[in-house]
């Protein structure tokens, strides 16, 4: 059962808004009364998700599902798509340009941490079509 | 120590006041937010010469407490303004990273990443 769905607009052409959906969703789970770990994973999450579809991918959408038991985070974009997806989970690699390590990202640590904070996560792309990541943190983990 | 302790040790000019009775043991330096958001451990103050509003964004997903921009950088209002409502302390300092965090170091404060 959903206690609430979401859905957010990720504007793909400016950098400085990147992050407010993942805000929206970490203000409405304190508001909900979720547990405050799971929130904490959740937000650092969704946000990694959210930069990368900005700086990688021209922006998304994203689609929030949830319940006691846990959240689901979809992230769609109909970017460039990843052509090795273990390659890119791999911590430190990275084909962020120059100007975005000058905005403090780029490290190639994004998806690594996003597996460490959640329970799930499934990555669905295609070169040339885009991405969708699909994650879940479950409540009291 | 307390937020507030951090605003005399760096004679720091406060842009935002949040909670600055909340008690901070670690603290994080650092430019790249992809760092901090992969090796931040606890909930802590973060230091950093960058100035975007995902510092701000940065600090309130990993719930903390404090963002004190170093070299007395000019802060843009919007950027400070993201914090507002989150009960993060928003400060500027005239002092360089190394000196900020050594600062803080031979206060109390630890470092608050993996592997210290
Ligand atoms: N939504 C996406 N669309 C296309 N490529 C992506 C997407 N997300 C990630 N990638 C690719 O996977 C690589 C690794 O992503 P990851 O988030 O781990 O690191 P990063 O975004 O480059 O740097 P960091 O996350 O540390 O700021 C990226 O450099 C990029 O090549
Ligand atoms: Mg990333």
């Amino acid at each position: 059962m959903s206690m609430l769905s979401l859905k957010y607009v990720v504007p793909g052409d400016d950098f400085t808004r990147a992050g407010e959906a993942s805000s929206d969703v970490k203000h409405k789970l304190k508001q909900l009364g979720y547990d405050s770990k799971a929130i904490r994973r959740v937000a650092i999450a969704m946000y990694e998700g959210e930069i990368n579809m900005v700086i990688h991918a021209g922006g998304g959408e994203a689609f929030v599902e949830i319940s006691p038991e846990e959240v689901e985070i979809q992230l769609v974009d109909h970017g460039p798509g990843i052509p090795d997806v273990e390659k890119a989970m791999q911590a430190g690699y990275s084909t962020a340009p120059d100007n975005v390590r000058s905005l403090g990202f780029g490290a190639g640590m994004g998806l690594p941490n996003i597996k460490k904070y959640t329970d799930e996560l499934k990555i669905d792309t295609e070169v040339g079509k885009g991405t969708t990541l699909t994650m879940k943190v479950f409540a009291g983990h | 120590m307390k937020v507030r302790d951090i605003i005399k040790i760096l004679d720091a000019k406060v842009l935002l006041e949040g909670d600055l009775d909340a008690e901070v043991v670690t603290a994080c330096g650092s430019d790249m937010m992809s760092d901090v958001l992969a090796f931040v451990k606890d909930q802590s103050v973060l230091l950093t010469g960058l100035m975007n509003p995902q510092v701000v964004r940065t600090a309130e997903m990993m719930d903390m407490r404090c963002i004190i921009f170093v070299r007395g950088k000019e802060v843009d209002p919007s950027v400070v303004q993201l914090a507002d409502q989150k009960g993060i302390t928003v400060l500027q300092t005239r002092y360089r990273m190394f000196t900020a965090c050594g600062l803080l170091y031979s206060n109390g404060l630890r470092g608050g990443c993996e592997g210290a």
